[in-house]
């Protein structure tokens, strides 16, 4: 099972007692916070976790993958997420099933 | 943005929370996230986007310094692809001018 929002509230509420809707804020305010920075282009940093980074792309041929048709990939900014060095070391370890 | 001055943006908002019980939160919701990803799971934040592990396999690799060859075991690395409404709201900044 994949952790959601309503998991991460419902752990505010069990480990620090805020009560179900102030845990439900924090988590919606954390989530939309993060994006209203990266929407006004700024990246974000959050260290110990990973920084979230904006890329612009320019445009590129593609190819509609069904018809072969060739259509062009418009220029585009994206958002790329680098993990911190605490986070991959974390991770790195992990030996369960391979994806 | 930082995590100090997400800690900020956050408590302007829930003005009735004292600032150190935004930070708790914040530093325990990401705990959540890691410890998550750590143990093998994916986290799912819907408009937001989605965490995962990705395996990359053992590999001979070179010490940059010496060129000696070393073996390197193999790894999970995070991954994150970004939801729908993130994807959008990124882009409009430059898809804007052009629409005008």
């Amino acid at each position: 099972m994949a952790l959601t929002k309503a998991d991460m509230a419902e752990s505010l509420f069990h480990v620090f007692g805020f009560n179900k809707r102030e845990a439900r804020d924090l988590v919606d305010s954390f989530f939309e916070d993060l994006r209203s920075s990266l929407a006004s282009g700024e990246q974000v940093k959050l260290s110990g976790f990973g920084n979230f980074d904006l890329r612009n792309k320019n445009q590129r041929p593609g190819r509609n993958p069904k018809t072969g048709e060739e259509i062009p990939i418009t220029a585009r900014r994206v958002v790329t997420f680098r993990a911190g060095q605490k986070l991959k070391a974390r991770v790195e370890t992990y030996a369960g099933t391979r994806e | 943005m930082t995590k100090s001055e997400l800690i900020e943006a956050i408590t302007r908002k829930q003005h009735h929370l004292p600032a150190k019980d935004v930070e708790l939160a914040v530093k325990h919701m990401l705990e959540l996230m890691s410890e998550t990803l750590a143990g093998g799971g994916r986290i799912e934040i819907r408009g937001f986007g989605s965490f995962c592990l990705h395996y990359r396999p053992p590999r001979m690799g070179r010490n940059p310094k010496t060129g000696q060859a070393v073996h390197l075991t193999g790894k999970h690395v995070p991954h994150f692809k970004p939801g729908k409404d993130l994807r959008e709201r990124v882009n409009e900044v430059l898809r804007l001018p052009f629409s005008s």
